[in-house]
């Protein structure tokens, strides 16, 4: 019944993935909201890696796209108040983890819809992450719920991406853009914007999330996003072979923007997993819901935006060439952090709920 | 009808409005009330006891749903 509405969602992103490549986004990241994120980072001086620096105008459109149309629909309802700062931590450290498998799950699917099976390893991670994340809810976490905020709080993450494609269309001394490497190449700016005003509507409304789709899959035996997913990875997998059949190549070995160490690739997508089913999505979802007047996203897509920084800074992001020392130490630092914020939080609400139950407090 | 079961989960974040549906109905529940404060929320929660082939009718109030359930 709904299913045709998560298959035409799915599909919008999967085309605009390879038809963003044909026009110049880097191999395989047509989409991807961790490398955008980096690079947007990188822009704004916050990183100095010269190779990943522009104003992706995609992130900005899926903002705006989607606090549009939940204007339109009367869906947007500033709220906010959930552990804000466990949100910034989880975000930050999903980037560490996605920066070392270099690309979020949607970067994740469209690699793998061209072939590079990398990317599988990457979605067995991701995988166990969700799985280790359900296991936590299970166990009673929960970032408890958020309040009904002022207007004016919902409007500050669109303002932010109007800000940001004013900087890239006046583009200023202090903004920096990358002269070679992935951050020099991009779709035309009018072609990257509008596929992220589409994706940012057709999302809001459809709530396709890729750690999502897996996790209700196991959770609740629900299929309905898994098959959004299903449709990227299909119509992206049709798009390469009709398009850009010339960068099509089945294997691990040199792939673009990609490195074969599995185990980091494993642990760094199990990284991400994890924190994306505490967060309650991913990072295309935090995007969408930060549109859509949710601050607590807001503020998770600025702790991507800070860990994009500090990734770079400290020599922790992966490369095509490999995965750092600063990085491996990076993505257990995250693992260790996620698992202690899940185990405080889950201590703190079974103390709650013993207090209820006999009788103290509220 | 006064002491029904009612389950709160508005302003909760994916999947925990389906996850303390889902532990109603796992208690055997199956003449409930849930709010939630979001559409994405209203769907998967209804979507999830539908398929567990409970009835559910929505109502809207001031901006929130009720989802009243029964067998």
């Amino acid at each position: 019944m709904e299913r045709w509405k998560i298959l035409l969602a799915g599909s919008l992103v999967g085309f605009f993935g390879v038809l963003l490549v044909k026009f110049g986004n880097p191999v395989n990241m047509g989409v991807c909201v961790a490398c955008f994120v980096r690079d947007i980072a990188g822009a704004l001086g916050m990183h100095r890696a010269e190779m990943v620096q522009y104003i992706r105008p995609e992130i900005a459109g899926f903002i705006l796209g989607s606090f549009v149309i939940a204007l339109f629909f009367k869906e947007f309802r500033p709220r906010g108040g959930s552990a804000p700062l466990i949100r910034f931590v989880l975000g930050f450290f999903l980037m560490t983890g996605a920066l070392v498998f270099l690309g979020c799950p949607l970067r994740m699917i469209l690699r793998l819809a061209n072939g590079d099976l990398n990317a599988l390893v990457g979605l067995f991670g991701f995988t166990a992450g969700i799985i280790a994340g359900i296991q936590f809810i299970k166990q009673g976490f929960s970032l408890g719920r958020s309040y009904s905020q002022t207007r004016v709080s919902g409007y500050l993450m669109p303002a932010f991406a109007i800000v940001l494609l004013m900087l890239l269309m006046a583009k200023p001394a202090f903004i920096f853009f990358s002269q070679k490497g992935p951050g020099s190449l991009h779709a035309p700016v009018a072609l990257s914007l509008v596929a992220g005003l589409a994706i940012g509507a057709v999302l809001q409304r459809t709530r396709l999330c890729t750690a999502g789709g897996i996790r209700d899959a196991v959770l609740l035996k629900d299929f309905y996003l898994l098959w959004g997913l299903l449709a990227v990875f299909l119509v992206a997998l049709l798009g390469n072979l009709l398009f850009n059949f010339g960068q099509f190549k089945l294997g691990f070995v040199g792939q673009p923007v990609a490195h074969s160490q599995h185990l980091w690739n494993f642990l760094g997508m199990f990284l991400a997993g994890t924190a994306a089913v505490m967060l309650g999505g991913c990072p295309l979802r935090q995007t969408i819901l930060a549109g859509e007047g949710d601050i607590d996203a807001g503020v998770t897509v600025l702790g991507m935006l800070v860990g994009a920084a500090f990734s770079h800074n400290f020599g922790m992001a992966a490369s095509a060439q490999g995965v750092s020392a600063n990085a491996q130490i990076g993505v257990l630092i995250g693992i260790v952090v996620v698992f202690l914020i899940g185990l405080g939080v889950i201590a703190h609400n079974l103390g709650m709920h013993r207090k209820e139950r006999i009788g103290i407090g509220s | 009808m006064a002491a029904s079961l009612q389950v709160d989960a508005r302003g909760r974040s994916c999947p925990e409005p389906v996850v303390m549906a889902k532990k109603a109905v796992d208690q055997g529940h199956n003449d409930f009330t849930v709010l939630v404060d979001s559409e994405g929320a209203r769907e998967n929660v209804s979507r999830f006891l539908r398929s567990q082939g409970l009835k559910v009718q929505v109502e809207m109030r001031d901006g929130e749903y009720v989802l009243r359930v029964n067998g």
